[in-house]
């Protein structure tokens, strides 16, 4: 794979550059406490100070809300506005982990099962993603468990990988990251060779998971498993909102007087109403079963039907669980039990 | 119409309202723009999603006949906030649809066959479309008998219907309402649809069964099927489950790995028995 250096001065030049220039830059930045991706203006806001991102990158290609089309009624009459595909920006991804890169893979094999999803599609194709190496890992980590490694190239256009010296080895691992470095050839100098394996977190193995795709499909009908694992699960949902692979999502309709729009936004296989039929039959009555779909999907009907896993294995849901609920953990003990 | 929007519904005049029973409706719909009405096209047992600007969309199957060009019907109950804003609807309105999505009823596979339709109440509709589909070919399949069951005379839907099949030599009809469900002139069954069809004795030989109801008429028909010698290769069903989207990104309608908006809502009882419980 092709590799260039950027200094630090040219990284922050380079940021200066896109913003200025045609891209809307998102990047880390610092919200309160929190880190999250926002779109930003200067480059003095980002930042390299975390982990993984609060919420993941998806939002770029799938974001939590957005207008399908528009419509307005004049008494029985109905026109519609289709979705403006012109209004989606051309965006430049800062400061991806290589976890959160490789989950766009995911996304679009649902977005694109047989029927193709253009505005999801457009928005990727309209975004470059410039991914960092991790320096650091946590106990939430578990990358290494689903194929991915801290210093991962997939599903990135460019990746960055900090050296001691503050400066930044890039791979070029996509036509669109080529275009970029052309874009910007001045910035870029020729690489010196730096080894990039030491400059990376070690995040040791959780689960074999080759294991857990063999054995999964058997646990199905074992509800007193299903029940013990989701036993603390509020149902709240957080899990999905923060996943870089959850897809799933509900349609809903937003009008004031004549004017409205159909919207999509997130929704979460963990939540009571997800399912829940008109009549009241539901078909995933409990949480056990709720729990179950959640983990099935990623690791049994993607892998088989979509011949993906999804999971990237950035722990985000850990993290994020009121009640503590480490996904890593529960997915070991499917081997274990 | 052009887009590449998976979303974008056609646009659907409501041409003709008609009232099947209590809260029950259907709607006649026919394309606003013509070139929609032009490349359309779907089979037997495909479903859409319908829409009221501003409330929502539902799902139902299209229930008319692909033989029946121009227009598709829909029939619902009022029942949910879409369907009620469906159910105050009038002739004229403009509604939206998206569609067809889904699996067939494999009526190629059936010429030759006798056809047994057992359907109960509200879930007549997806059965309506291949009914008719079959009696419009009707030189391809041997016998064709339907049993249809529903609460009272009242929650009967497609009553003019029912009278056309009741009077085609070609057909043989058996209607019944559950015990008490009945009127002083109701001149059909009076009983359970699988106590209906016991009575009935059907023939398996040679014949495939169709089989549309509420949950608690399936699980007592399908043994009396068994009873009669059907195999679970012969004897299908359709399936609903909540949808969003219709195409098998939203993941709401899975059984398991199997999703009812792309490898159904047809199934077979033996492709049931393998699903998990789950629906």
């Amino acid at each position: 794979m092709e590799r260039k250096l950027l200094t630090k001065d040219s990284y922050k030049l380079l940021i200066s550059k896109i913003i200025s220039g045609k891209y809307q830059l998102v990047a880390p930045v610092k919200v309160d406490a929190l880190v999250d991706f926002r779109r930003i203006k200067s480059a003095d806001e980002i930042t390299e100070d975390y982990i993984v991102t609060v919420s993941s990158a998806k939002s770029v290609a799938f974001p939590r809300n957005e207008k399908l089309f528009g419509f307005e009624k004049n008494n029985k009459k109905l026109e519609q506005t289709d979705f403006d595909f012109d209004s989606i920006p051309h965006t430049v991804l800062l400061g991806v982990r290589p976890c959160d890169a490789m989950g766009f893979a995911s996304l679009t094999s649902i977005f694109c099962w047989d029927s193709v999803d253009k505005i999801y599609t457009t928005r990727l194709e309209r975004t470059i993603i410039i991914g960092m190496s991790c320096a650091k890992a946590d106990a939430s980590c578990f990358c290494t468990s689903v194929k991915g490694n801290p210093g991962n190239t997939a599903g990135n256009d460019l990746l960055l990988t900090k050296t001691p010296d503050g400066d930044y080895i890039t791979e070029i691992v996509t036509e669109k990251g080529a275009k970029l470095v052309a874009e910007f050839y001045e910035l870029f100098r020729e690489d010196k060779g730096a080894e990039k394996e030491p400059l990376l977190a070690n995040v040791p193995e959780v689960f074999e998971l080759d294991g857990i795709l063999a054995k999964i499909n058997s646990k199905f009908d074992d509800e007193v498993f299903w029940s013990e694992q989701a036993m603390r699960c509020l149902g709240c949902g957080a899990c999905a909102y923060v996943c870089p692979t959850c897809a799933c999502f509900d349609i809903q309709d937003e009008s004031h007087g004549k004017t409205g729009q159909r919207v999509r936004c997130w929704d979460s296989c963990g939540l009571s109403l997800f399912t829940l039929h008109t009549s009241g039959h539901n078909p995933r009555q409990n949480q056990g079963q709720r729990w179950r779909q959640r983990l099935m999907h990623k690791f049994s009907y993607m892998p088989d039907r979509l011949n993906t896993v999804g999971c990237v294995g950035c722990g985000r849901c850990s993290r994020a669980c009121p009640v503590d609920m480490n996904i890593a953990e529960h997915l070991k003990s499917i081997i274990d039990n | 119409m052009e887009t590449q929007n998976i979303y974008l519904p056609y646009l659907m005049e409501i041409e003709k309202i008609s009232e099947e029973a209590p809260f029950v409706k259907t709607f006649r719909l026919k394309f606003i723009n013509p070139e929609d009405a032009e490349s359309f096209s779907f089979r037997t047992g495909q479903f859409g999603e319908y829409s009221v600007a501003g409330v929502g969309e539902s799902t139902f199957c299209i229930a008319s006949a692909p033989t029946r060009k121009g227009y598709i019907e829909c029939t619902f109950r009022k029942a949910g906030s879409v369907t009620t804003a469906l159910s105050d609807m009038e002739e004229g309105s403009t509604l939206g649809f998206r569609g067809p999505y889904g699996n067939v009823f494999p009526i190629d596979e059936w010429k030759g066959k006798s056809l047994l339709f057992i359907a109960g109440g509200i879930a007549l509709p997806p059965m309506r479309s291949v009914i008719w589909n079959c009696l419009d070919l009707r030189e391809n399949f041997k016998d064709i008998t339907i049993v249809y069951g529903a609460k009272s005379v009242a929650d009967l839907v497609y009553k003019e219907e029912l009278r056309l099949w009741d009077e085609r030599p070609d057909v043989k009809l058996v209607t019944t309402v559950d015990p008490g469900g009945e009127t002083p002139d109701w001149k059909g069954e009076v009983g359970f649809v699988p106590t209906v069809l016991d009575k009935l004795a059907p023939k398996s030989e040679n014949t495939i069964a169709i089989v549309c109801g509420p949950p608690i008429m399936i699980k007592f028909t399908f043994p009396i099927l068994e009873k009669y010698g059907f195999a679970d290769d012969m004897v299908y069903t359709t399936l609903e489950n909540r949808m969003k989207c219709g195409f098998g990104k939203c993941g709401r309608c899975n059984v398991g790995k199997t999703y009812v908006c792309k490898d159904g809502p047809v199934f077979s009882l033996k492709q049931l028995k393998q699903l998990p419980d789950e629906y």
